[in-house]
């Protein structure tokens, strides 16, 4: 059988799959990092979305041999090890931009990529139509487009302290 | 999904050889359409040749030619900056395909091998006068696009990049189907050294076309108001679930008219 070899939140994996493998079955099936979720599996609902060298991809549409050499970020990887919240997360849960939370995952791996793609800045509508691959039935969208505004000042590069 | 062997040739030669000694093995893009298709068991590869190292991306601007390789993905090709300048309708294109996420993956070369008769590119390739470049030639895009997933591509050949001749205006519109993306009907109009060129695409049986009346009216006055009562036949236009055929005649014009205003 086939060996893929990547790193997933830091950790060096070699796994064996079939041709076949999607990346999303290889993170939650070989690895058990179940935070991936699987919605629709026909590349609409964005609730699989991973990070792939840092841009967001959905992970049902990417064969995981595809991934051979890649550095994949899942939602497992982003708390730090303390257990302190990336920021996206801790927006997410401070506008309770979740209900079901099914999606939940899927969008803030996507809502990361937005932020980190308009480092100038980021509009409401940029928000809204930044979200069109990932669906949530429950929220109606209003309460996760409060969160990733308010995670946007957070994930900017801090200036320096001016000194006293 | 079913099973099949997977490779991934790190030279083109290597690539056609393994496509030119098996029938049933495809090539690999970006994948966005190629492995929904493999999971609704609708193709059955025996191998999947994966394109990714082959070195085919990579944009270039020469003289009055912009030049895309054919994995270049659409996230690369709407933020590249010359492609922004010179062909903003083709930039415009590709920032409304899909979704982040595909424009992460999916590629032109893909889009264009498969030629569906909804896909967005065909219609900035045909109306720009592209030409399709492969391993072994190159083929002019009124030659290229021959019915719905037709194309003038041998069994194993290869695209490898596609040039644009850099137009003075291009604009595209599109009627986006609200779930996929997918153009309901989309209209590429360009003026340029391909002359004036009005392309259609998602509306025809027969997958992307010209649409000669607009063209001509249009070289004769370059305004929305020249083809504001051009009326499209419907005969061979598709009707679905979403739209009718007439429907379908309807926005042409509708997206013709917007493309001009805002070229």
């Amino acid at each position: 059988m086939p060996q893929v070899s990547l790193t997933v939140n830091g950790t060096h994996h070699t796994v064996e799959v079939e041709g076949r493998t999607l990346l999303v079955e290889l993170l939650r099936e070989k690895l058990h990092l179940t935070g991936t979720h699987v919605g629709c599996d026909t590349s609409q609902c964005g609730a699989c979305v991973v990070h792939v060298d840092g841009k967001s991809v959905k992970a049902c549409t990417i064969l995981a041999l595809q991934a051979q050499g890649t550095d994949i970020l899942t939602i497992e990887g982003l708390a730090a090890p303390d257990g302190t919240l990336h920021p996206m997360q801790e927006m997410f849960r401070e506008h309770h931009a979740l209900q079901c939370g099914f999606c939940t995952p899927g969008m803030v791996m996507s809502a990361i990529d937005l932020v980190t793609l308009h480092p100038q800045g980021l509009s409401e509508t940029e928000i809204r139509e930044g979200l069109e691959g990932n669906l949530c039935r429950c929220t109606g969208y209003h309460n996760i487009v409060k969160a990733i505004a308010a995670a946007w000042p957070l994930m900017q590069p801090q200036p320096a302290m001016a000194a006293e | 999904m079913y099973d099949f062997t997977f490779s991934k040739p790190t030279t083109l030669p290597d690539a056609l050889k393994l496509l030119a000694t098996d029938d049933e093995a495809k090539a690999l893009a970006g994948g966005q359409t190629f492995i929904p298709v493999l999971k609704q068991r609708l193709n059955k590869p025996t191998q999947v040749i994966d394109l990714s190292a082959l070195g085919l991306g990579g944009i270039t601007t020469e003289g009055d030619t912009i030049t895309i390789g054919a994995m270049s993905n659409h996230h690369s090709i709407m933020s590249d900056p010359n492609i922004q300048a010179r062909i903003p309708g083709l930039a415009k294109m590709a920032s409304w395909i899909g979704d982040t996420q595909v424009r992460h993956r999916g590629t032109m070369g893909g889009s264009l091998a498969n030629n569906d008769p909804a896909a967005c590119y065909p219609a900035a390739v045909l109306a720009l006068g592209a030409t399709i470049h492969t391993d072994h030639r190159s083929i002019h895009a009124d030659d290229y696009f021959q019915g719905m997933f037709t194309t003038a591509l041998e069994p194993g050949e290869l695209i490898t990049k596609i040039s644009f001749p850099i137009p003075e205006l291009s604009n595209y519109e599109k009627f986006r189907n609200p779930a996929s993306r997918y153009a309901m009907v989309g209209v590429f109009v360009a003026r340029g050294p391909a002359g004036i060129r009005v392309a259609v695409t998602g509306a025809g049986q027969g997958g992307v076309f010209r649409h000669t009346e607009m063209e001509q009216a249009l070289a004769k006055n370059w305004s929305p108001e020249a083809i504001k009562d051009i009326k499209t036949p419907s005969d061979n236009l598709n009707g679905d679930i979403h739209a009718s055929p007439e429907y379908r005649a309807h926005l042409i014009t509708i997206m013709a008219k917007r493309a001009i205003a805002a070229a």
